[in-house]
Order: structure tokens, then C-alpha cells, then sequence
């Protein structure tokens, strides 16, 4: 049913139609609607959750790691530096296989200090053996929630999934959201059924102490389930589009008006939907432009996005989180899906935008295409402030 | 590839740290015993049953001769012996 | 031969190891429908080595100052499962993950009145990772980060008062018990399990390794700390004291001619005094001190 929703309670509601068994989270700009939504909820009796108040998002995520492992389905939300004082958590969720679903709600970290959009936060946790999906609008935001659970719970997985929502931008945005109905959900997202769990009537030990005899392995299983995903993703997808009809094909990236195309654009998240625009725009003047959208960060799609790019001539890759020291992330993915290949693009540049909240706006795009040329750049950062600069940093 | 670190008690066998004794052992006397139970209680192993007076024993596989049993013993029935000393056990 | 079915033999802990006396002890007690939740530390590294547990419960370790929000968790869960009933919940862990680390978990788990019973194995010391004071090592003993030398006589600070903290929550019961009387142990372990609600039990116990006493000479150990005031038993409800173990005090030296911790007070009568202050500070604060009969 098309309802005309705020993101976070678009999510707060498709949440509620997973039934998770334990939420617990920590209050962090702009994350909080979601959180809010769901205490309330649970308090009108409509959601029968148990909700714990924590001190901490440490503790919220040790909360979801304790209920995950006796044997419930769980959620969790966070954001920014929400997501940092969790990650000694978020790492051991993933080790112990623990089917968490968590909606990072993408923000700029300190310092400064700065609650605006940018994607740094989860990017930062991309080694932590979580499925990263990153949503476009709120829509896939919606639906991507319903298929981190049927991907986290699948007993080929058991993987935590974090879906990624851009701060404000999606979270505190107002869009029509086609709402999964409940019979439908309950088809695609059966009940939770652990493969393994506390449970006096069964006992077992959980979270040992692995020596270098036992470590690797549980590492390379680690990253087989990642490599293996690819795959489920795309089946969860087929399965979801034949209960919900919406089509993410396989759900590892999004080819926009990449056929023919002589410069194309890479990038993740809501700046797509302005990507788009402009690549229509300058497709109606007869520009050979195009957008490669990521939506599976981890795992990440490396054939998939060989296959995109090949015979694509410039690669422009449009980060909204920095490595500091290093390209940028997705830029690194990018180049290093090419590296040795026969068929490449001539140029990967990398250019870093939207760092804090600044707006990414249809100019900029403008500009990362004009800047796209032969000569290959990196660590481009688009719409400095030169006057900030000179004054500040005396440049 | 699905593989967490996890183990059901009943798969677990325990190292044998019966090997770490290496001066004394436990030796019950089997005289005085008033099964008070106080050296099933206070062994740090849980290596040690029995119920009746005069019908404890201890599981030489684990036990690492620490000595806690002798200490308690009400009525000193449990003495620390040499290693060596092959004294039969239980 | 029947060993101990929760608490099994083959664990890896140091002969005489008090933490492994009271951790057996605390499980018998509460019983096989019981969850446990570890934190890292001894306790967690000496039982469930992979491929070995010695637990005979369903337990989990996830970090060293989560316990209590694993435990949360757990309880949460069962809550929601409808099991909460039938099935207790325990998180531990040392006095280092308890008492520093892990403090703002475990008020968090007392202040959102989770029924759960935390118990915190005090041996004083970060005992793990190498004799490291912790914010309960008590007043001038030696560890390798509060080493002795010319100017320090081991520790600056007495030990935090973990216990008093927790019983400002104001829940239900806080006990201080001693791997030296098993009974008393025993007892509290039991009563605490009875209670619904937020419970913490913090254990004392002797560490051969760390506190330098003689595997044998755990028992003496614990029991002269009570006896000298160092370490009172007591048990709060509901925030305010309703027990305690009356001794005849002995003078602290005593205790501390035990253990090569405190070996280099021995010819320091300045510093037995203010060790000695400690114990008299405790014994006059808990009522300790037993009247002579008659």
C-alpha cells in the first residue's frame, strides 16, 4: 500500500513487520525517529517486542548479541559515532555468526563534530565481515530491511547485514513508499529459526577461545560466506521481486544508461537519484553518460562491476567517505577490479564528495563530469571552499 | 561456508591435567572420613565424588594437586604425598 | 567416577586458583537452568578453550566489558521466548571487566532492573593478562603496574568500592562473599538466585600466581582477609545492609606476611599502619567487630 512517509518511520514500520523478538538501541542524531517510532510501537502494544533502553550503543549491540544468540530475531539502529563505539561489537557479531540486522543511518564522524550526511561511518567498518547494502531511496530502504533478514537468517549465510541509509537525506525524508503488506512479508520472512542457540535444554558453549590451531579457518569462513553472498544475493532478490514485484535485479549494483556509454560515474547511495538526473540531462544533449550504482559494498561485486566497466573509456568514482593516506574507498574497489585485466577503462579517477553534509547538487555532478578527462585523477575533493581555505588554512 | 566456534559440553573431554602434579598428590586416607563433603566442594577441578563415609576418591586424570582437599579436611583424612611415592589410590 | 556435571573437570586454571573454586561453587549452586554470560579474563580463557568447554550450561563469552549487556540480552530473550520463568541468567567476569571496564554496563543492566545475577570473581589484579592493577587492587599492593620502588610502596588508591556502587541502584540484594567459606558462598548464591530482579554478588579470590601464596594456601589466604577486616562480608537490600560477618579482628600484618604482593611492608610499620586504617575504616563502617561473650 503507497503511503507518504518519513524515512525513518518508513523503516520504523517495516520493521514491525519483521516482528523482532529484542530491539535494543542508543539515541544518535539521525538515527532517532526510527528508535522513536518502534519505543512507541512497543509501548501502544502494537509491536510485541521486548525494547531495552541501553546506556550505550555498546551495549546495544552487546543487547542484540546476547538475544541473537538465544535465538530471536533482533534490530538495532545507529549512527556515525554510534556505529564507532559499537565496532569492538559489531566485529564480534560477525565472528560468532549471529543473523543481526542493523540500519546505520549514514553520517559524517568527528572531529569535528557534525551530524550531516556523509557515508564515512559504515565505510570505516567495511572489514568487519557485515553485508553492506546501500539504499538509493526509501523505498529500497524498506525493502532492503526485509531482505537483510531473509539474507542474515539464511543458514547458508548467518552473516550480520547492515543496511545504509543516507543521514537526513533518506532518514528524515518525506517519499512515497510502496508498504510491504503483512501477508506478504510473512510469506517472504518466515519465523526465525537459529541453527543454534542458548538454551538449557540443549546446553553449549558460544564465543571460545580459538588459538592460532583454530583461528584462520574461522576467518576463511568467514570470507567464503562473504564470496558465496553474491550469489544469494541475487536469489533473495528473484524471490523478492515474485511476493513484492519490485525488481533489484541482483542486487549488487544498478546499471544506469551504461550501454554506449564513454563516461560513467560510480557511486552508492542517495546521491544516485541526483546522478541520474544529470546523466538524463546530459543524455537528452547527446552525451554518451552513464551511472554505476553500488548497492552490495560488501560483499563487493568485483565481476559485476567488470562486466559494467570494460569497454567503458572514463570511470569517474564518486566517494563520500575518505581513507586518509590512501584513494578512496570505492575508488580502491573500482581500480583494483581492473588491475591485470585485458579489458579496462583508460582512466579511474577518483573524486571525493558530500564530506559533512555539504550538497551534492546537480552542478557538482556537472563538474565531476567535466573534470573526467584523460588525465587520471585522484583525492579530488569537489566544491571546496578556496576563500575557506586561504582564510583558515592559510593556502 | 558456515563455521562458528561452538561446543556442546558432551563433545568436550578436557585436557588431562592430571599431568601438571609434579611434587604431590592427594591420598585418601579412608579412616576418619566423616562425608562432610567439604573436598568435593572446595576442589577447584570438580574432580572429586563420592557420598559415603570413607568412600571418596578423586579423578587422578585432572587432578593438579593443589592441595585445597588436605587443607580442608576436617579430619585430616586426606594427606599430600610424593609423586613418586606409587601409593595405590582409592 | 561422577564429577561435577555444570563445572566439568579438564579446565585450565592454575592449581589452587580461588576464581575456579568459586566459579564451580556459583554454578552448582544455581543450578542447570541457568544462562551464563563471561565476560574475557581467567575465567573465560581457562574454561573454553576450543575444542573444550568446561561449562555445562548454555554459556557465551562475547568481550571483556559486555557481560552484563550480553546478559541483558539473554534475559530480553527469554523474556520474549516466555522462558524467563524457568531459566535464571548469570553474567561474570573479574574484578578488572566488573569494576573498571565494564562498570557502565553492569549499572546499565542494574538501573533497567533486568533479573539477572552478576557475580564479579574479585582476585584484585588484572590477573590475565599479567598482574595489572586494577581499580579494586588494594591499598600498596605490588603488581607490575603498581610495582614497588623508592618512591611507591605499591598501590596509591584502596580498592573501589564496587559493591556499595551497585547497592546505590538500590536493587534488590549486593552481597560480598570469600571463596574461603564455600558455605557462606553457597548460601548466597542460593538466596540471590531466589530474588527476582538485578542481583550482584562480588566473590573474593585468592590468585596463587598473581598474589604469590603457595597453591595449598588459598583457603588461610581468603579466610585471614575476612578475619582482618580487609575484605567484610556483608549483604545489602534494597540499598541498605542487612548482614555481615562478625569477626575478631587480626591484625592485618597477618595477612599480609601471606603474599609476596605485600612482602616489602613487612619492615615498614608506616605502611602496615595505613594498611591496618583500611581494615579499622571497614570494621567500624560494617559493624565488624564481634563483642566478647559474657
Amino acid at each position: 500500500m503507497k503511503e507518504f512517509l518519513e524515512g525513518s518511520h518508513a523503516i520504523a514500520e517495516v520493521i514491525k513487520s519483521c516482528q523482532p523478538g529484542v530491539i535494543s538501541a542508543y539515541p544518535i542524531t539521525p538515527q532517532t525517529h526510527i528508535v522513536e517510532d518502534l519505543a512507541q510501537m512497543v509501548s501502544s502494544g502494537e509491536l510485541k517486542s521486548q525494547f531495552v533502553n541501553v546506556e550505550s550503543e555498546h551495549s546495544a549491540a552487546s543487547v542484540v548479541l546476547g538475544s541473537s544468540a538465544t535465538g530471536v530475531r533482533v534490530y538495532t539502529a545507529t549512527s556515525s559515532q554510534g556505529l564507532f563505539l559499537m565496532q569492538e561489537v559489531v566485529f564480534n557479531i560477525a565472528g560468532m555468526r549471529l543473523p543481526v540486522v542493523m540500519t546505520c543511518a549514514n553520517r559524517a564522524v568527528s572531529a569535528p563534530i557534525n551530524i550531516w550526511n556523509d557515508q564515512q561511518d559504515s565505510i570505516s567498518l567495511r572489514d568487519a565481515g557485515w553485508i553492506q547494502i546501500y539504499a538509493e531511496n526509501n523505498q529500497e530502504a524498506v525493502d532492503f530491511h526485509l531482505i537483510a533478514y531473509r539474507l542474515a537468517e539464511d543458514k547458508r549465510v548467518m552473516l550480520p547485514v547492515m543496511v545504509c541509509m543516507d543521514g537526513f537525506i533518506l532518514t528524515h525524508g518525506m517519499e512515497t513508499v510502496d508498504m510491504p503488506e503483512q501477508d506478504k512479508v510473512n510469506k517472504f520472512l518466515p519465523a526465525y529459526k537459529p541453527l543454534y542457540k542458548l538454551d538449557t535444554a540443549d546446553p553449549m558453549s558460544m564465543g571460545l577461545l580459538a588459538d592460532p590451531d583454530y583461528y584462520m579457518e574461522t576467518r576463511f569462513a568467514l570470507q567464503e560466506t562473504m564470496r558465496e553472498s553474491i550469489g544469494y544475493l541475487s536469489e533473495i532478490s528473484k524471490e523478492f521481486n515474485n511476493v513484492f514485484g519490485r525488481d533489484y535485479k541482483d542486487l549488487l549494483v544498478e546499471e544506469y544508461q551504461l550501454k554506449d556509454a564513454e563516461k560513467v560515474i560510480v557511486a552508492m547511495g542517495s546521491v544516485c537519484g541526483t546522478i541520474k538526473e544529470v546523466v538524463d540531462e546530459q543524455r537528452a544533449k547527446g552525451k554518451k553518460v552513464g551511472l554505476l550504482r553500488i548497492i552490495s559494498y560488501r560483499p563487493f561485486p568485483y565481476a559485476r562491476v567488470y562486466e559494467a566497466l570494460k569497454d567503458v573509456s572514463k570511470v569517474a568514482v564518486l566517494d563520500k567517505s575518505v581513507s586518509l593516506g590512501a584513494y578512496a574507498p570505492i575508488a580502491v574497489e573500482v581500480k583494483s577490479t581492473f588491475f591485470g585485466k585485458k579489458k579496462s577503462p583508460k582512466v579511474i579517477s577518483s573524486f571525493v564528495a558530500g564530506l559533512g553534509g555539504r550538497d551534492i547538487t546537480a552542478e557538482t555532478i556537472h563538474e565531476v563530469f567535466r573534470r573526467l578527462s584523460a588525465k587520471e585523477v585522484n583525492f579530488e575533493f569537489i566544491d571546496l571552499k578556496p576563500e575557506l581555505l586561504k582564510e583558515e588554512y592559510g593556502e | 561456508m558456515f563455521g562458528p566456534l561452538t561446543v556442546k559440553p558432551k563433545n568436550s573431554k578436557g585436557d588431562k591435567t592430571g599431568s601438571w602434579r609434579t611434587l604431590l598428590r592427594p591420598h585418601y586416607l579412608h579412616k576418619n572420613c566423616i562425608a562432610c563433603r567439604m573436598c568435593l566442594m572446595i576442589c577447584p577441578e570438580g574432580c572429586v565424588s563420592g557420598k559415603e563415609k570413607n568412600a571418596f576418591s578423586l579423578d587422578y586424570t585432572f587432578c593438579k594437586g593443589c592441595g585445597l582437599c588436605a587443607d580442608i579436611c576436617p579430619k585430616k583424612d586426606i594427606e599430600m604425598v610424593s609423586e613418586e611415592s606409587k601409593r595405590e589410590e582409592s | 567416577m561422577e564429577n561435577s556435571p555444570l563445572f566439568k573437570c579438564g579446565h585450565t586454571a592454575c592449581a589452587g586458583c580461588g576464581q575456579a573454586v568459586a566459579a564451580r561453587l556459583v554454578i552448582e549452586s544455581a543450578g542447570a537452568n541457568t544462562i551464563i554470560a563471561n565476560s574475557t579474563g581467567c575465567l573465560e580463557v581457562f574454561t573454553t578453550k576450543y575444542p573444550e568447554t568446561a561449562w555445562g550450561v548454555p554459556w557465551i563469552h562475547s568481550l571483556f566489558e559486555n557481560s552484563a549487556a550480553v546478559a541483558s540480552g539473554i534475559e530480553a530473550a527469554l523474556i520474549y521466548l516466555g522462558k524467563k520463568d524457568t531459566t535464571n541468567v548469570i553474567a561474570q567476569g573479574g574484578d578488572g571487566s566488573t569494576g573498571d571496564i565494564g562498570l557502565q554496563a553492569i549499572s546499565g543492566m542494574l538501573e533497567r532492573g533486568h533479573d539477572i545475577l552478576y557475580v564479579c570473581y574479585d582476585n584484585e589484579a588484572y590477573m590475565n593478562t599479567g598482574v595489572q592493577r586494577s581499580g579494586l587492587t588494594p591499598f600498596d599492593t605490588n603488581t607490575t603496574t603498581s610495582p614497588v620502588g623508592a618512591l611507591s610502596s605499591g598501590n596509591l588508591r584502596p580498592k573501589k568500592p564496587v559493591p556499595e556502587i551497585c547497592a546505590a541502584h538500590g536493587i534488590p540484594y549486593v552481597a560480598t562473599a570469600s571463596a574461603g567459606f564455600p558455605q557462606d558462598l553457597i548460601r548466597k548464591v542460593k538466596k540471590a538466585i531466589s530474588i527476582k530482579g538485578p542481583k550482584y554478588l562480588q566473590i573474593h579470590v585468592p590468585c596463587p600466581l598473581g598474589w604469590r601464596h603457595e597453591s595449598n594456601q588459598m583457603l588461610p589466604v581468603a579466610k585471614m582477609a575476612v578475619e582482618t577486616g580487609l575484605y567484610p562480608l556483608f549483604e545489602y537490600e534494597f540499598g541498605v545492609i542487612t548482614a555481615r560477618k562478625q569477626i575478631v579482628p587480626k591484625p592485618v600484618e597477618e595477612y599480609l606476611k601471606m603474599q609476596g604482593r605485600f612482602k616489602h611492608l613487612l619492615n615498614n610499620p608506616v605502611e602496615i599502619k595505613k594498611v591496618q586504617d583500611v581494615a579499622d575504616s571497614n570494621i567500624k563502617k560494617y559493624n565488624l567487630k564481634l563483642e566478647a561473650q559474657g
